[in-house]
């Protein structure tokens, strides 16, 4: 759906057209992700006359620090979604890494922190490569290969678990602290995230490799034809998808600090929901990862405002998906009005 | 010659075949390593643990031939429990109850499949929400509490063997029985059956062909909601629990029973009896570990290889026929584009992006 394919099934439009139906493409993506944000302030600003506390320092804290998991889950989501691919294995990878990389230190007292971090990544770049060979040189469906492997790295880790876990107390307090460091009164980690996402969402839009995976997404039968590596780039978004996942549950055992070998069970399909509500088309070729992150971010904060409302928790979940389907739904709307707007432009200029 | 040869070997080289094999090893694997494989008791606890499940995969199989998916199964499955409990616990009928049940259910099919249908939305997405809001739905009608006092008459249900089949048969395998037989001649031998196949082949060919495309996806994902109720009546009589996160989790071990009993995930493929055959291997595996004191929660590695082992699989199949749809060189290929659709692109087909 984007400016791309439409090119590419046209026949070519004099270069005003062209320029025209790019930037009417990009202020419907711009319409959409400040539409996350309209609503996020809404949500905060009703939440905070009706109830003050919401905005208090610690509580923003908390909101940040908990969107931080799902915001680096949601990165890798994305770069998977764009190319017309789900990565259901998140969850299972997360999981896996934060045991393995937390009782690391239980084994070794002393053991350096950032290796931890390392050795999370590892586990994660592992799983994705995984993912990402099958997919990409299998040719078989993502959505299957990803099922597959929820079940198999989660069973992995139910192996090695068993019944036991890690406690907090096993734990460096460097470690536990992580989370809990801030800068002005924001926390740091939450910082380092941003920037991270901030690096992606930089490297999709503007990286040739990105935009071509956007590409993938919108028509593979094009995207091919047009000579781009589709298997190479499949893989390489598997490979990051499972890597940050990978990193992302290394920040889960610092911020819960208990793990067993439920840990990040049924993460995927919450991914999955704050990338779309985030604006990322669900069959590819369009959205942003820092639109994804805003979703997580929305999500976060309205699970957190029920509560501090004194709203039941238990309204979340019914919550969550009702703005879900309302986000596919505008998404759908708006891809309706677009492509006719698009239509009749190049009437015009024909 | 070697049409004869193939004509013998073709039918073998079926996935089900391969399945139903797989299903012999693991019967004998299983009655090997424990003497209590075969036992009715064993047999009889089998269709206690998975009978709903098994349930909920007859109507999923039809959905994904169609072309679409439903990820709201398993909690259709626990808003059902939730309403039952909860209208228990307000001194309803009992009939009254089953009557309600069975109509939210056949609403929450039919909210998924008219999203779907007229809105266009893609039903990945949209039973992604929907599995959300029917949960919370439970969640919101039971909140923390838990409904335990139903009737003797009706938890018996759950723990006695349908009559007639001596002590193997629970109520939920007796129902899988009846219903896997209705759901395969519905399938296999009537027009509604035969347009499934055609909507997830190609839903412009199946419009052209006067096909009600809307209607029928509609009507499939009504039956599905309809069919998760009474799998959530089923288990909560067994269970004797009514609580908000019953069936959490299930609706990916039904679509990964579905896609092991050879249905493509792009639609237009699969059989009932590959599904009922991918229950068995699915249950028999996991009761096999449980037998040999294998931790059966880690059962999941298994039955993980199995579907990619299915898919894999599959794709050696699709590539054999591809090279022999080479020799006669055909010019337009239809069938080789929907083997590989993009390059493991996971869109479940049918429902093209806008």
């Amino acid at each position: 759906m984007s400016a791309l394919v439409s090119q590419s099934e046209r026949p070519p439009p004099p270069a005003p057209a062209g320029t025209g139906a790019r930037k009417l493409t990009e202020r419907a993506f711009r319409i959409r992700e400040s539409g996350i944000i309209v609503v996020l302030v809404v949500f905060v600003a009703v939440t905070a006359s009706v109830q003050p506390r919401f905005l208090n320092i610690t509580n923003i804290q908390f909101i940040l620090v908990n969107t931080t998991v799902f915001a680096l889950l949601a990165l890798g989501e994305t770069m998977v979604v764009i190319s017309r691919n789900y990565d259901l294995s998140v969850g299972s990878v997360l999981g896996l890494s934060a045991y393995l990389s937390a009782s690391l230190f239980g084994g070794h007292p002393g053991f350096p922190i950032p290796l931890a971090f390392l050795a999370g990544l590892g586990i994660g770049l592992g799983c994705g490569m995984l993912n990402g060979i099958m997919v990409a040189a299998g040719r078989v469906p993502s959505l299957v290969v990803t099922l597959a492997t929820l079940y198999i790295f989660r069973g992995i880790d139910i192996l090695i678990v068993g019944g036991k876990e890690v406690v907090a107390n096993s734990l460096p307090s460097a470690f536990l602290d992580i989370p809990k460091a801030t800068v002005l009164g924001i926390p740091v980690i939450a910082i380092v995230i941003a920037v991270v996402i901030g690096i992606g969402a930089y490297y999709l839009r503007s990286f040739r490799s990105g935009r071509e995976l956007y590409a993938i997404g919108s028509n593979p039968d094009a995207a091919r034809l047009a000579g781009i590596p589709i298997g190479r780039r499949v893989f390489v978004a598997f490979t990051a998808s499972g890597a940050i996942a990978g990193v992302a549950g290394v920040l889960w055992a610092a911020q819960y600090g208990t793990i067993d070998s439920t840990a990040g069970t049924g993460y995927e399909l919450q991914v999955i929901s704050a990338v779309v509500v985030g604006g990322v088309a669900i069959f590819g070729g369009s959205g942003s990862a820092v639109g994804a992150a805003l979703g997580a971010l929305l999500l976060n904060t309205i699970s957190s405002a029920l509560y501090v409302l004194g709203i039941s928790p238990f309204w979340n979940q019914a919550i969550f998906g009702f703005l879900l389907l309302l986000a596919i739904t505008l998404d759908r709307f708006i891809s309706v009005r677009l492509t006719a707007a698009l239509r009749v432009r190049g009437a015009r200029h024909e | 010659m070697s049409d004869r040869i193939r004509a013998w070997i073709g039918p073998l080289l079926r996935w089900e075949t391969g399945l139903a094999l797989v299903v012999v090893i693991i019967g004998i694997v299983g009655a090997s390593v424990s003497s209590q494989f075969f036992t009715s008791n064993n047999i009889f606890n089998l269709g206690l643990s998975y009978g709903e499940i098994a349930i909920m995969t007859l109507p999923m199989t039809l959905i994904v031939i169609s072309g679409e998916i439903d990820l709201s199964v398993a909690s259709i499955l626990g808003m059902s429990s939730a309403l039952l409990g909860y209208l228990w616990a307000r001194h309803w009928p009992m009939l009254g109850i089953f009557l309600l049940v069975a109509v939210v259910g056949l609403a929450a099919g039919a909210i998924n499949g008219l999203l779907v249908t007229r809105l266009g939305l893609p039903s990945l997405a949209v039973t992604i929400g929907t599995l959300a809001v029917y949960r919370g739905i439970a969640t919101i009608l039971l909140g923390p509490n838990t409904v335990a006092n139903f009737p003797v008459t009706y938890t018996n249900l759950g723990v006695n063997a349908f009559p007639f089949t001596g002590n193997d048969l629970t109520y939920s395998a007796a129902i899988f029985i009846v219903l896997a037989i209705i759901f395969g001649i519905v399938l296999h031998a009537t027009p509604f059956g035969r347009s499934v196949y055609a909507m997830g082949a190609s839903v412009e060919a199946a419009q052209f062909a006067g096909i009600r495309v809307k209607r029928n996806k509609t009507i499939l994902f009504m039956t599905s909601g309809l069919v998760c109720a009474l799998a959530g009546v089923l288990l909560t009589f067994r269970l004797n629990t009514a609580v908000q996160n019953n069936g959490l989790g299930l609706e990916l071990a039904v679509v990964a029973i579905v896609l092991l009993g050879g249905v493509s995930i792009f639609g237009g493929k699969g059989t009932v009896i590959g599904v009922v055959l991918g229950v068995l291997a699915f249950a028999g595996i996991q009761n096999a570990l449980f037998l040999t004191d294998f931790n059966q929660e880690a059962a999941g590695i298994v039955t993980g290889a199995l579907l990619l082992l299915s898919v894999f699989g599959r794709n050696v199949a699709s590539f054999s026929s591809r090279l022999r749809e080479w020799r006669p060189a055909r010019p337009g290929r239809g069938g080789g584009l929907r083997a590989s659709p993009g390059q493991g692109s996971g869109n479940p087909a049918g429902i093209t992006p806008p």
